[in-house]
């Protein structure tokens, strides 16, 4: 028997070998090569998930609005696809893309298409008949329509929408470590590994996922605030 | 293409048969699993019901109500998970307190939005045959927010029994602890339990969906369910 097993967290601080609550030299040292990658890698992860994601949701609307016949259909998928086991959904994709990001991305497309399409919908859905009958009186086409009344009502809710959707996108896309060793779910895995959890790594790598996560929202707020300043919520 | 296709499905023939070999394996993984997800949500009910209904029923504290879905939603599992685990340890306190944190965002605000919605013209006039504070809560308020409240219930319970696997990496166990241990269980393993996840929380998400519609007092049925599935968890 050798001594107790004492982990390496690499050379660096007593804060570091004894795992201190928080070390910021850690971060400082480390920012560079392993929280500053995970974090850019976490927004490329989200916003290729949401973008694809809202124009997929965005066309699909569209068809609905169009013919309504399809509108139920697409809305009872969303709603059994959403509560899916978000780890099991990735594994079970494996089989077909293997561990890559296509793996992540189709999982993460297929969360944000069912929250978005929902949402859109309720949008092009709020304008009140009305308008609608005025704007068909004024001469409007069924096409000017829907880009000159319904599309400018329904931008609250999609903004809404789309601050659910990069809001639970950034937090799924933590749990791609399990397959990738890409976004800020990584540094926290790594340091799950290690004999004792490394405290640090999980605290800095958890707050930059909170931090994106409310930083994104504030952004879609300011957005939405830019867009349609007449409407509060 | 047609290799590719093969090698798909000998996968999921694969992982279809070692569910066939380890039935005792992947029951005792499931209920250690369930157990978890019901220790979590025993305690978020603790907690965060009777909040949501106070303030509901006061009419106070929407802000907090709000926010606490907001925060819950990013608030990543991973995260929470990882850093209970610095505080309480290794097992299954940790893991039962970091999912039930997860869980009080929908029971806390359903319950609150349950309660404050219910119609103040009946409020009142429940208040005007005499009621006390109390007796509309239990008799008025409360049977109105049926609907609203155990949609919280429900969405938190899937949420949880979704989410249990990633707990393994921190002692959790559950199916989770095949989902996470490729080396042992290889990829066949791996995808068995994923469907079993998957299964699991189809069957949760059933059970709770049939309560709901036994608990809705008659007259909110029709009007509710529908609308609710469809919509409430999503926007």
């Amino acid at each position: 028997m050798s001594g107790p097993v004492i982990p390496n967290f690499g050379h660096g601080s007593s804060c570091v070998t004894g795992n201190h609550t928080f070390c910021w030299g850690w971060v400082r040292d480390h920012w560079n090569d392993t929280l500053e990658p995970a974090l850019i890698q976490h927004l490329e992860l989200t916003a290729i998930a949401v973008g694809l994601g809202f124009v997929l949701a965005f066309v699909l609307a569209l068809l609905a609005h169009r013919l309504r016949a399809v509108d139920q259909p697409i809305g009872v998928f969303a709603a059994l696809l959403y509560p899916l086991p978000r780890l099991a959904l990735f594994q079970l994709l494996i089989p077909f893309t293997g561990l890559t990001t296509t793996t992540v991305e189709v999982a993460l497309v297929a969360y944000t298409l069912v929250i978005l399409f929902p949402n859109i919908m309720a949008g092009l859905r709020s304008a009140p008949a009305d308008v609608l009958e005025a704007a068909s009186g004024m001469g409007l086409t069924r096409r000017q329509v829907l880009w000159r009344v319904e599309l400018p009502l329904a931008v609250p809710a999609i903004i809404g929408g789309l601050r659910i959707a990069v809001v639970s996108t950034i937090s799924i896309a933590t749990i791609a470590a399990f397959l990738l060793p890409k976004g800020l779910g990584y540094p926290i895995f790594v340091a799950l590994k290690e004999p004792t959890p490394f405290k640090t790594e999980i605290y800095a790598a958890g707050a930059l996922a909170v931090g994106l996560a409310i930083a994104c929202d504030l952004g879609l707020v300011a957005l939405r605030r830019l867009l349609v300043p007449w409407s509060r919520a | 293409m047609t290799l590719a296709d093969n090698a798909n499905l000998h996968t999921f023939v694969d992982a279809v048969r070692f569910i066939g070999d380890n039935p005792s394996l992947l029951a005792t993984k499931a209920l250690e699993q369930l157990e978890l997800s019901a220790a979590a949500l025993g305690l978020a009910l603790l907690i965060a019901l009777p909040v949501g209904i106070l303030l509901g029923h006061l009419h106070r504290g929407s802000s907090l109500a709000i926010g606490t879905s907001i925060v819950g939603r990013a608030l990543p599992s991973l995260v929470l998970i990882a850093a209970f685990l610095t505080i309480l340890g290794i097992g299954f306190v940790n893991n039962m307190v970091a999912l039930s944190v997860l869980a009080s965002g929908p029971i806390l605000t359903n319950a609150f939005e349950g309660v404050a919605g219910v119609d103040r013209d009946v409020v009142e006039s429940a208040r005007g045959m005499g009621m006390t504070g109390l007796q509309i809560l239990r008799r008025v308020e409360l049977p109105l927010a049926i609907p609203l409240l155990f949609t919280g219930i429900r969405v938190a319970a899937v949420t949880v029994v979704a989410t249990a696997p990633i707990a393994a990496i921190a002692g959790g166990g559950g199916l989770g602890d095949i989902i996470v241990n490729q080396a042992s269980y290889r990829l066949s393993g791996v995808i068995g339990a994923s469907i079993c996840v998957m299964l699991l929380s189809a069957a949760v998400y059933l059970v709770l969906v049939g309560l709901q519609i036994v608990v809705t007092p008659r007259g909110l049925r029709s009007t509710s369910l529908g609308n609710d599935l469809a919509r409430k968890e999503l926007t």
